[in-house]
């Protein structure tokens, strides 16, 4: 790869975020009215938090140095406090990431297998029963909000079968391996809703890059070298095909906390998306840009590491 | 017996072609059966919502005057059971057709309207520091999460229906924006956009008359499923609580539902309706979508129907 392209990815990358702060810096500033009129109004807040918050704003600067003292504070992780706990800002977010993590990765990865051999069975037999079916099944999933099938998923086994827990992270009554069961128990609706509401973008991804690398030269060459079908799938579509599900996968690795927001709001899950819901509800603004902040910055990196990688898998793509 | 004039004006040949185009259009969408299938969904959802106020009497919807049993199951009285109010399950998804396809539409045309221009200006200007601008904006756009994004601007500008219809138009043009900006890349090179300009027509005129005719197909391709991407979030949105809490939509009617207890007292007619009415619509939409593509890019057609 070269160190052009490299550095252009890593360039754009920054530029991007700066472009996050910005947007963070203006939006929470157009509010009507003074922000830390906002902070007053809260009885709870403690002087020392109240101040913490005063120097993000930097009120008593002209707006470009307002500005200046909004980067430094943040990049040095002063996120502000929350207006309805007075909880410091960063600390809250970091509590939150990783039942985030466990659920939307452990959702993603499902989807993600799940969808790409679904893709490559389908794209191989094109126009078979279980192509068609899985295409519409797909199609219909995509068009379904994923809060309304969480919500079904509930009523059905939580709520009739009483299979599943309703909500929540674990019961908190166990310890040891109990407790990594319990949690196994909570996580298992959220993570089939996730599943079903993602697996159907990886399924049509898959199925048409197949449809399109099935018809390349190269491909037929194999064929002609005599090797058999199981070997060209195998060996020569398979491989060519899987490139853009990578790429998606990847970036639905960074997509993971806009994700998570709805899901987790239906299933009480204590992640970043509940933090967010809760947030909305109390018009909690530092929170949200914090969420704003960390949920972009997760994007622009995985957005990162995708084009890099891509760079190395096709290294025609650093030519142009 | 009178024999048509041989000579045409260029605006009546231009229409011609335009008509022969159309025809061909609809014989390759007439003979697509999922499109067609969406068309009719479409066609039913869009005249209940223009009829909604006949059908359903204002005052069956309002909390303060509905009669009915509070969660009743769906009986003759009440096909689709009630709410928490009393109010018909059945009258207020019919209600709901109207707000969840407005705004859809509504934000639809102004994602569309702002991320054509967008890349008919970039695209025009390919290459130059204008593009360059532009197109940084647009990945800008891509990469942001919409529903963050979303979720932040709905939070500022506070919950009306103008505002939902803002926020989803702002976090759904760049898609448009990129396609015709590639489109119009490739129209630019054409020979008869450097004759326009040899004859002195100005970047302005070449934009509107030459490049916005040509990249239009596209722009409607992508509108169509715009509006589909449009109707699903205003549904998460609504969810959130970050819809107009006053105007009834399919996915304000889920988000009383989710309020409601819905999903612990087991009140499933209250949450199945609306949502299956946001697939129907959303699949309609797409599917007439993907028509419009198949349309426009001859190398899809017939791609579902060879084996």
């Amino acid at each position: 790869m070269r160190l052009r392209y490299v550095a252009r990815k890593v360039g754009w990358s920054l530029l991007t975020l700066l472009f996050v702060l910005s947007a963070n810096f203006f939006l929470f500033r157009i509010l009507p009215g003074d922000p830390l009129a906002l902070l007053a109004r809260s009885q709870r807040l403690a002087p020392s938090a109240l101040a913490k918050q005063r120097a993000i704003f930097g009120l008593d600067q002209p707006l470009p140095s307002q500005f200046v003292t909004y980067l430094h504070e943040t990049l040095t992780g002063n996120l502000g406090v929350s207006i309805i706990s007075g909880q410091d800002v960063a600390s809250l977010v970091a509590s939150r990431i990783w039942p985030t993590v466990l659920l939307v990765g452990i959702g993603t990865g499902l989807a993600a297998v799940i969808g790409v051999l679904v893709g490559i069975r389908g794209g191989w037999n094109r126009g078979s029963g279980f192509d068609r079916g899985t295409l519409y099944g797909s199609l219909v999933l995509y068009s379904a909000p994923e809060a309304w099938l969480g919500m079904l998923l509930l009523i059905a086994f939580a709520g009739t079968l009483g299979w599943f827990p309703a909500g929540g992270y674990s019961s908190g009554t166990t310890t040891g391996l109990g407790q990594v069961a319990d949690v196994a128990n909570h996580l298992v609706l959220p993570v089939v809703t996730l599943a079903l509401g993602y697996v159907g973008q990886f399924v049509i991804v898959m199925r048409s890059s197949m449809l399109e690398v099935k018809e390349a030269p190269y491909v037929e060459v194999a064929r002609a070298k005599g090797l058999s079908e199981r070997a060209v799938r195998r060996g020569h579509v398979v491989p060519n095909a899987f490139l853009p599900s990578f790429t998606l996968i990847v970036l639905s690795v960074g997509f993971i906390l806009g994700g998570a927001i709805v899901i987790e709001t239906v299933f009480s899950w204590p992640g970043l998306g509940l933090l967010t819901y809760q947030a909305i509800q109390d018009q909690d603004y530092p929170v949200l840009e914090a969420v704003f902040l960390l949920s972009s910055a997760a994007v622009v990196l995985a957005n990162l590491v995708a084009d890099l990688a891509y760079g190395y898998l096709d290294p025609r793509i650093d030519e142009v | 017996m009178a024999f048509p004039s041989p000579v045409r004006s260029a605006r009546s040949m231009a229409w011609r072609r335009r008509r022969t185009a159309f025809a061909d259009a609809w014989s390759v969408f007439r003979h697509n059966k999922q499109a067609l299938a969406g068309a009719i969904i479409l066609l039913v959802a869009v005249v209940i919502a223009l009829l909604s106020p006949l059908l359903v009497p204002p005052d069956a919807i309002d909390p303060a005057s509905a009669t009915g049993p509070t969660f009743a199951p769906p009986s003759l009285a009440y096909p689709l059971g009630t709410d928490n109010f009393g109010r018909s399950v059945l009258a207020l998804v019919v209600v709901g057709t109207r707000v969840s396809l407005l705004v859809g539409i509504a934000a639809t045309v102004g994602a569309i309207l702002f991320g054509a221009t967008i890349g008919i200006v970039a695209g025009y200007y390919g290459g130059g520091p204008i593009d360059r601008f532009l197109s940084t904006l647009i990945d800008w756009f891509l990469v942001i999460p919409w529903l963050v994004l979303a979720i932040v601007l709905a939070a500022i500008l506070g919950p009306t229906l103008l505002n939902v219809i803002v926020v989803i138009a702002v976090t759904s043009w760049a898609m448009a924006a990129r396609i015709v900006r590639s489109q119009a890349l490739s129209v630019r090179e054409q020979p008869y956009v450097e004759r326009a300009r040899a004859l002195g027509a100005s970047d302005a005129a070449i934009m509107v008359h030459h490049i916005l005719p040509n990249v239009f197909p596209v722009i409607f391709a992508q509108a169509v499923l715009t509006v589909a991407i449009a109707i699903l979030s205003e549904t998460t949105l609504s969810i959130l609580g970050l819809g107009d809490p006053s105007s009834i939509s399919w996915g304000h009617i889920i988000e009383d539902a989710f309020n409601g207890g819905a999903m612990v007292n087991g009140y499933w007619w209250w949450l199945l309706p609306p949502g299956i009415c946001i697939v129907l619509v959303t699949l309609a939409f797409t599917m007439c979508g993907y028509a419009f593509e198949e349309i426009l890019d001859p190398r899809l057609r017939g791609l579902e129907k060879t084996g």
